[in-house]
């Protein structure tokens, strides 16, 4: 498997959230001028940013990761100790118990990989609240102490959804670090031996699918059919749905963009696909995003950029008020272009 | 500004602008280019590797570039983009070698 580090531990420049700002706002790195995605919103009346009805209370629960995939905006890997404490756990229920949001959608890093993990699922199933869990497959078979997951996920009726960028070895292992393919198969298998992803189960599988590369990811009802025929076909794998999600220039896809020479071509393309109707039902509208450390985002890409909430709203759980953060603004920048571009993306697939 | 080749992959940018002289005739030919890659009979997949065949049989690089890129949008790896590209190839050194033919009927008719 890969092991390359993490931006954070080469103390590379762009695990500073200022630099990456500044190269997403200025011409630190690009020549073109990019309109100001807010400018975009102003010419179609979505300006300023409103969030609807809150639906999700997304938790990353730790940057920590047993893969260093070449595309993570979360810049997460095994040298990443940032991990949300039981403490911070707790006030995340609390201020979940004073709302009627239905679902709770629990990222990392690997989110399996903190301790308190399979306590906080417990918790969440207490209260009665669906969960979903972002499992990257391979830490299903990184460790003897993981390989009964699929079974935890089954017993609290958890909606796994995994990352499988290619169902062959080349794509995938390009993006993911080498032999991620190999693992994510047998443990694609694993969770469909307990029912994951067959019919009538009631338990949900669902995959992403992200372009290996400096290209927009086609249509997603094309590319589902086609990952669940050759899926069937190769290895007698099913499961339900494949969301497609655009790459975000942040973190190492940012990197990767300005290494290979990619970056101003690919904001041209994400600005060129700009959807109003995509803009309409972007992920950060209906989503709450709560921070290992309990600040509180818009949306995780924001997190990642250490742009905490806005407009007066609590930035940090201790300070929940659902009705303040419901009358935010958005907190907007270049990158939001990538959930905007074609069918748009979102932690749920395409929007449009 | 001075052109230093005759290709330029800012052109590709600029097919549209191609009905700025006849909007009636490119909008036509847009409508029908766009139908042409719909979900058919074949699948909007299969139609793309078809494209990129015959963007390396004709030799346009601006096809070469938009459907390497429509390709893999679509979910095609390099190992099927690569066959795509022999077929095309072997078509095309096909029809050399089968004129090979009508150079033998000549050479029979003139050659002693």
């Amino acid at each position: 498997m890969k092991t390359t580090k993490s931006l954070h531990a080469q103390h590379h420049k762009l695990a500073d959230n200022d630099y990456q700002l500044k190269v997403l706002e200025t011409h630190e790195v690009a020549t073109a001028d990019f309109e100001k995605f807010e400018d975009k919103l102003k010419q179609i009346h979505l300006f300023p940013f409103k969030p609807v009805k809150t639906e999700i209370f997304q938790v990353n629960v730790g940057y920590m990761c047993n893969q260093t995939c070449s595309h993570c905006h979360v810049d997460a890997g095994p040298d990443r100790k940032e991990i949300m404490t039981r403490e911070t756990m707790q006030l995340c229920l609390e201020a979940l118990a004073t709302t009627d949001i239905t679902t709770v959608d629990l990222t990392g890093g690997a989110p399996e990989m903190n301790p308190d993990f399979r306590w906080f699922v417990e918790e969440i199933s207490k209260l009665g609240r669906k969960t979903m869990v972002r499992c990257n497959l391979t830490i299903i078979m990184a460790n003897k102490k993981y390989h009964d997951l699929p079974e935890f996920f089954a017993q609290h009726k958890v909606e796994v959804i995994s990352s499988l960028p290619f169902y062959n070895k080349s794509r995938t292992d390009a993006q993911r670090g080498d032999g991620v393919f190999e693992d994510s198969i047998a443990a694609l298998k694993k969770l469909n031996a307990v029912g994951y992803g067959r019919e009538g189960s009631g338990l949900i599988l669902n995959l992403v699918y992200n372009p290996s590369g400096a290209f927009l990811p086609g249509s997603q009802i094309i590319l589902e059919n086609q990952f669940k025929k050759e899926l069937k076909r190769l290895y007698d794998i099913e499961f339900n749905s494949l969301f497609c999600i655009t790459n975000m220039p942040i973190s190492r896809f940012l990197d990767y963009l300005i290494e290979s020479g990619n970056y101003e071509s690919y904001m041209q393309k994400l600005i060129e696909a700009f959807n109003p109707v995509a803009a309409e039902n972007v992920m950060c509208r209906n989503t709450i995003s709560i921070g290992w450390d309990g600040n509180i985002y818009d949306c995780d890409f924001n997190q990642m950029l250490g742009l905490k909430v806005n407009g007066g709203a609590p930035n940090h759980i201790k300070d929940w008020d659902l009705d303040k953060l419901n009358s935010r603004d958005i907190v907007l920048n270049q990158h939001c272009y990538g959930c905007t571009a074609g069918s748009g993306s979102s932690c749920g697939g395409s929007v449009a | 500004m001075e052109r230093t080749t005759y290709y330029d992959p800012k052109d590709l940018k600029k097919f549209g602008n191609i009905s700025d002289w006849d909007a009636e005739l490119g909008k036509a030919f847009f409508a029908y280019y766009g139908k042409v890659f719909e979900e058919g009979a074949l699948t909007a997949r299969e139609k793309s590797l078809i494209a990129l065949a015959v963007a390396h049989t004709i030799q346009c690089p601006y096809c070469i570039d938009a459907y390497t890129e429509d390709t893999l949008a679509k979910g095609c790896d390099e190992e099927q983009m690569m066959e795509a590209i022999h077929v095309a190839a072997a078509i095309r050194g096909g029809s050399s070698l089968v004129h090979g033919t009508q150079m033998m009927n000549k050479f029979k008719e003139l050659a002693m």
